[in-house]
C-alpha cells in the first residue's frame, strides 16, 4: 500500500536523503523517497504494522531534524 | 512576526553587539564577555540544535560543525572573527531558506492544477463539496471562469475551456453536449453541467499531479552520484582537517598549532556538501515541472536526464506522424470527368461509416441525394454495389473488379485504392491516403537540429505508402509491412545499433505500441490528454498531439543537465579551490563560510532557472 507523509519544516536537504536513507532500512517499509522540493515522503508499506512503521518513520524523523516533524495526511 | 523577520532581527542585534565589542575602550575579559554574548545571540540556535544532534547520535552535521568551528576561533583568540563569521552563517542560511522556499512556492504555483472544490447537485441543491467526495454518475455544474473539478460527459451546456494548465496549448477546445470534459480545464464562458464518469482519485488531474509529484523518485544518475559523493565528502574532509590540526606541528619545525588549528576549522566549514544536495534534485524537479507546465510529462528525473542522450527517434506512423484519419489524394478518372468519379464513388459508398467512405464523401463536399440510390449492396471483403442514376456501380478493390470481369491494375499509389467500374465498364480508381500531421516535417528537422543521428519509422502499412510518407518528412530509414511483433524486433536492432551512451527514443500513440514503448530506452506517448492507457505506458507523455514538443522535451532535458553541470562544477571547483587555500593558510573565515552557505544560495538560484521552460 502506498502512503504519503507531509513532512513540516523540513528545511536541510542533507537530513532529507539521512532520512531517506534510516527509513529505508525500516522493516516493512519500500522504496521510500523523500521529496524535499514538496516536502512529501513516499513509500510502501505494509498494512498491518503501519502504526509502528509510522512512530518508527517520526522518530527517525525527530532524531535526524528535530524542527521538522510529521504530518499524516 | 513570522519566524523570518525574528531572525533578521536578532542577526542585527547581534550585529550591534559585536560593533559595540569591537570599539567600546574595555578591558579584556570584559571585551570577551560583550563578544561571547554576541556570539551567544546570534548563533545560539545553531548551539543549542548541535548540542541535541549529538544526544541523538548525528554528529558531522552542518550545526556541529560551525559550532566546532567558530568556537576554535575563540579558543585561538580570533573573537571578532569567532562571531562575524557565526553572523555571516546565518545570514547565508537565511538567504538559503528563502531561495528555498521561493522555489518550493514556485513549483507548487506551478502545479496548482488542483480543483478546490465542485457543485455538485444533490436533491435539487446545488453545494459545494470536496471533489474527492463526489462519486460516479453525480451532476456537477461548472461556471465560468471556475476550473472543471472531475471528469465527466457534458450534458448540458456549451462553452470554450482552457487546456493549459493539462496540455501547454493556449488555443481554447470547444466542449458541447456529448462531449468529454477533462479535470484541470478551466471553463471559460458557458455554464456547464457535466455527469461525472470516474472519482477524483481516478481523474486526468489527480493522475496528472501523482506523476509529476513522484517523478522525483526516479532519480537521475547525477542525483544518485551527488547522494554517493555527499555520504563520503563530509567524512573524508573532516578527517583531513583533524590530520591537518595535529601532524603538521609534530612534523614541521616552526609551525604554531595555532595556525594549523584555524586552518582546520576552515576544512570543517567547507565540509558541508548542502549546496550540491539541494540544487541537483531541485534542478532536475524544476525542469519536470516547467515541462509539465508546457504539457509534456516526464514520468521520472531519469528519463529527463537520458532525453539529452537522444541519438535514435523511432516513431510509429499510424497516428503519429500522421493522423490516423484518410483524405481523398488522388483521382485517376477513364473516359470520365474526375468530378463525375468522384460523385459516383461518394454515391456508390454513401450508405457505409468506414473511413474511407466518409473520407469519399467529405471529398465530394455536397450533399448526398437519397433518391438518386438504389439497391446498395456491400459484398464484404471486396467492396460495395450500387445502382445510381440507375446505373450500376461496382466500388472497390481490386479482388472485386476481378469478380465482374473487369481488368484493371493497381498502380504503386502510396494508399488505399477504391477502383470503380460504371455500367459494366471501367471508370478509374480514386486513392485515399492517410494525411501527414502539419508538424510533423518541423518536427524531424527540430530533432536533427537537437542531434538526432537518425530517424526510422515503423509501419504495418505496405512499403510504398511507408516510403511516400518518409521521403516527405525527410526521414533515415523505414521498416513496413511489419506486425506488432516485428515492431519490438526492429527496435530492439536498432538498440544493438546505438553507441553505448546514446539512447533510443520510440515515439507512438500509446494505445497499442505498449510493448515498444516499453522495450525502447525512452517511450514517449503522443495525445495523451484523455487516453489512460497512454500515460500508463509511456516514460513521456506529450498531453496534445504536436510532435515538435519531442523536440522541446529533448531542449529541456539538455537545458536542466546545463544548469546541473554547472551547479556541480561550480559548487566543487569553489569548495575546492578553498580548501586547497585553507590548506596553505592563504584562506580565511569568511571565504569558507562563503564557500558553504553562499555556493549554496547561489546554486539554488541557478537550479531555479530550469523551471522556466519559455526560453528556449
Amino acid at each position: 500500500m502506498k502512503k504519503v507523509f507531509k513532512l513540516k519544516n523540513l528545511g536541510c536537504a542533507n537530513c532529507a536523503s539521512k532520512m531517506e536513507r534510516e527509513i529505508n532500512k525500516l522493516n516493512g517499509v519500500k522504496n521510500a523517497t523523500i521529496n524535499f522540493i514538496t516536502q512529501k515522503l513516499t513509500f510502501d508499506s505494509e498494512e498491518q504494522n503501519l502504526d509502528e512503521t509510522t512512530e518508527a518513520i517520526k522518530k527517525i524523523v525527530k532524531k535526524i531534524e528535530p524542527n521538522c516533524s510529521l504530518q499524516v495526511t | 512576526m513570522s519566524e523570518f523577520k525574528k531572525t533578521i532581527i536578532r542577526l542585527a542585534i547581534g550585529l550591534l553587539v559585536l560593533i559595540a565589542a569591537l570599539s567600546l575602550p574595555l578591558s579584556a575579559y570584559f571585551k570577551l564577555a560583550i563578544f561571547l554574548a554576541a556570539y551567544l545571540i546570534s548563533g545560539g540556535d545553531v548551539l543549542l540544535r548541535a548540542v541535541k544532534n549529538i544526544s541523538h547520535g548525528q554528529i558531522f552535521d552542518e550545526n556541529f560543525l560551525m559550532c566546532i568551528a567558530t568556537i576554535g576561533a575563540f579558543f585561538v583568540g580570533e573573537y571578532p572573527e569567532a562571531v562575524a563569521v557565526m553572523l555571516f552563517y546565518q545570514t547565508g542560511e537565511l538567504f538559503q531558506d528563502y531561495a528555498v522556499n521561493r522555489s518550493r512556492k514556485s513549483i507548487t504555483e506551478l502545479m496548482d492544477i488542483r480543483p478546490d472544490y465542485a457543485n455538485v447537485k444533490r436533491n435539487n441543491e446545488l453545494i459545494t463539496v470536496d471533489p474527492e467526495e463526489v462519486a460516479i454518475d453525480e451532476i456537477i455544474v461548472v461556471k465560468a471562469g471556475e476550473k472543471i473539478p472531475l471528469d465527466g460527459k457534458v450534458i448540458e451546456g456549451y462553452s470554450m475551456v482552457d487546456t493549459s494548465a493539462l496540455t501547454g496549448e493556449s488555443v481554447p477546445r470547444e466542449l458541447s453536449v456529448g462531449d468529454d470534459a477533462l479535470s484541470g480545464c478551466i471553463n471559460i464562458n458557458g455554464l456547464l453541467t457535466i455527469k461525472v464518469s470516474k472519482e477524483f482519485g481516478e481523474s486526468t488531474v489527480a493522475k496528472i499531479l501523482d506523476l509529476v509529484e513522484n517523478a522525483s523518485s526516479k532519480k537521475a544518475k547525477a542525483e544518485n552520484f551527488i547522494t554517493k559523493f555527499a555520504r563520503y565528502y563530509t567524512p573524508i574532509v573532516v578527517i583531513a582537517a583533524a590530520l591537518l590540526a595535529v601532524i603538521p606541528p609534530l612534523v614541521l619545525r616552526d609551525a604554531a598549532f595555532q595556525d594549523w588549528i584555524y586552518r582546520a576549522l576552515l576544512f570543517l566549514v567547507v565540509s558541508c556538501p548542502c549546496a550540491l544536495v539541494i540544487s541537483i534534485p531541485l534542478g532536475f524537479f524544476g525542469g519536470i515541472g516547467g515541462a509539465s507546465k508546457s504539457g509534456i510529462l516526464i514520468k521520472g528525473s531519469n528519463y529527463l536526464e537520458a532525453l539529452a542522450e537522444a541519438e535514435i527517434i523511432v516513431f510509429d506512423k499510424t497516428g503519429t506522424l500522421t493522423k490516423g484519419t484518410f483524405k481523398v489524394s488522388e483521382i485517376h478518372p477513364v473516359d470520365i470527368s474526375e468530378s463525375e468519379l468522384l460523385e459516383m464513388t461518394a454515391y456508390a459508398e454513401s450508405y457505409s461509416n468506414h473511413p474511407i467512405s466518409l473520407s469519399l464523401k467529405k471529398a465530394y463536399a455536397s450533399d448526398i441525394d437519397n433518391t438518386r440510390i438504389t439497391d446498395v449492396e456491400e459484398i464484404p471483403g471486396h467492396g460495395v454495389k450500387a445502382v445510381v442514376d440507375s446505373k450500376t456501380v461496382f466500388a472497390g478493390n481490386i479482388k472485386l473488379m476481378k469478380s465482374i470481369g473487369i481488368d484493371c491494375r493497381n498502380n504503386d499509389a502510396a494508399g488505399t485504392i477504391v477502383h470503380v467500374a460504371i455500367g459494366g465498364k471501367y471508370a478509374g480508381c480514386v486513392i485515399i491516403s492517410d494525411e501527414i500531421k502539419e508538424d510533423a516535417a518541423a518536427a524531424v528537422n527540430k530533432l536533427k537540429a537537437e542531434g538526432i543521428n537518425k530517424t526510422v519509422m515503423l509501419t504495418g502499412d505496405s512499403k510504398a505508402v511507408g516510403f511516400k510518407v518518409s521521403s516527405q518528412l525527410g526521414l533515415d530509414e523505414v521498416y513496413a509491412e511489419l506486425l506488432p511483433s516485428d515492431k519490438v524486433s526492429e527496435v530492439e536492432k536498432l538498440l544493438a545499433q546505438k553507441s553505448g551512451k546514446g539512447k533510443l527514443v520510440f515515439v507512438g500513440d500509446g494505445i497499442n505500441d505498449a510493448p515498444v514503448l516499453s522495450r525502447s530506452d525512452i517511450g514517449i506517448a503522443m495525445g495523451g490528454l484523455g487516453s489512460d492507457a497512454a500515460i500508463e505506458a509511456a516514460d513521456v507523455v506529450i498531453m496534445n498531439d504536436e510532435l515538435t514538443k519531442i523536440a522541446t522535451s529533448i531542449s529541456i532535458s539538455k537545458k536542466t543537465l546545463r544548469i546541473v553541470k554547472q551547479n556541480i562544477i561550480f559548487a566543487l571547483g569553489i569548495k575546492g579551490i578553498v580548501l586547497a587555500m585553507s590548506a596553505f593558510g592563504l584562506a580565511n573565515m569568511w571565504e569558507a563560510v562563503f564557500s558553504d552557505v553562499g555556493v549554496s544560495v547561489i546554486a539554488i538560484l541557478n537550479s531555479a532557472r530550469a523551471l522556466n521552460v519559455k526560453k528556449l
